[in-house]
């Protein structure tokens, strides 16, 4: 009896340990900051013709049209091709009410007065889908040179 | 019989944790970098100040390990977001519920593709007959390509879940169940 009294206890003991750390492991993560220099995943920098002009780059944030709209409204329906870069948009295109005009026309999101909301992007930031896999794993260390790290 | 201290600890520290990964401000230790931190946006642009930062939106939705740290699939399914699925009336809203298995994987646990995942947010056109020919088998894609933004890497990598989550698409072990499941078109 004595004997399994104090497996109890070792296993009580062992118990309490347990919770501390996941306790401890819960907390702390609360506290981790990731990665501060890291751009939203997808956030598409598109970079044509703004450099040339004097404009910033546009950045366009796949999450924010996302929960909002299903991938096929744009890339079905408005014609945007999925490579980064690969549709020849501008400006008279867009007021027109094409790519980006089909809603950016002050009915259903802001219209183009609003210059700085897309044109939004450091000056120079090249053409690019941010944080992804391709980027990560075949030139993660330009990406940290770049994101200087 | 009454349960030995032991067990009532158990019970407790299993309550307390079901109870803390139930709570999603709890165990939701999700970060996301704020648009001044980012290093894409301009600093000295006036309307930074009126975007909306990805946490705002993002930590509402249900969690996920990587790219966004958001399960989009579960979020449009559980109604957490309410997307359009189309702009012009006419425009016909496709969703195909139909799992392909993909069993030339090497070494490699098969992969089940579901059409009803996909189609809930893509059409047909986004993917038939450019990326992907319909006829099933006919498409000879491989991980290299794919790593390289061809095929399913033209999203998976960029936009939806990142090309670093093997198992979700290497989803049904060889020689499993459903291993042997007729495979659907």
């Amino acid at each position: 009896m004595k004997k399994k009294m104090k497996l109890h206890r070792l296993v009580d003991r062992t118990d309490l340990k347990l919770l501390v750390w996941m306790t401890f492991a819960l907390v702390s993560g609360a506290f981790v900051t990731v990665d501060v220099t890291r751009a939203e995943y997808g956030d598409v920098v598109i970079n044509n013709y703004s450099d040339d002009v004097g404009m910033r780059p546009v950045i366009f944030p796949h999450w924010f049209h996302r929960v909002r709209f299903r991938c096929k409204v744009c890339h079905a329906d408005l014609g945007f091709q999925l490579k980064a870069g690969g549709n020849d948009i501008n400006m008279v295109k867009i007021i027109e009410g094409q790519y980006c005009g089909a809603c950016h026309n002050g009915e259903i999101a802001w219209s183009v007065e609003h210059c700085n909301l897309c044109h939004s992007a450091t000056p120079g930031t090249p053409t690019q889908v941010h944080e992804s896999t391709l980027q990560k794993l075949v030139a993660p260390s330009d990406a940290r040179k770049a994101s200087g790290k | 019989m009454k349960p030995s201290r032991s067990v009532m600890f158990r019970m407790l520290v299993g309550l307390i944790l079901g109870v803390s990964s139930w709570c999603p401000w709890a165990a939701d230790s999700r970060q996301w970098t704020s648009l001044e931190k980012d290093g894409i946006h301009d600093q000295e642009n006036p309307a930074l100040q009126v975007m909306q930062p990805p946490a705002d939106a993002l930590r509402l939705l249900p969690p996920d390990s990587a790219g966004n740290q958001v399960n989009w699939v579960k979020a449009l399914r559980d109604g957490y977001i309410k997307p359009r699925t189309n702009l012009y009336e006419t425009t016909e809203v496709r969703v195909l519920d139909s799992n392909i298995l993909m069993k030339r994987t090497a070494e490699l646990p098969y992969v089940l593709f579901p059409h009803r995942a996909h189609t809930e947010w893509l059409d047909c056109s986004n993917c038939h007959e450019k990326l992907f020919r319909s006829k099933t088998g006919s498409t000879p894609m491989n991980m290299f390509a794919i790593l390289q933004g061809e095929y399913c890497g033209q999203c998976h990598g960029a936009v939806a879940f990142p090309l670093t989550e093997c198992t979700r698409c290497h989803s049904v072990p060889r020689n499993s169940a459903g291993a042997s499941q007729p495979v659907s078109k």
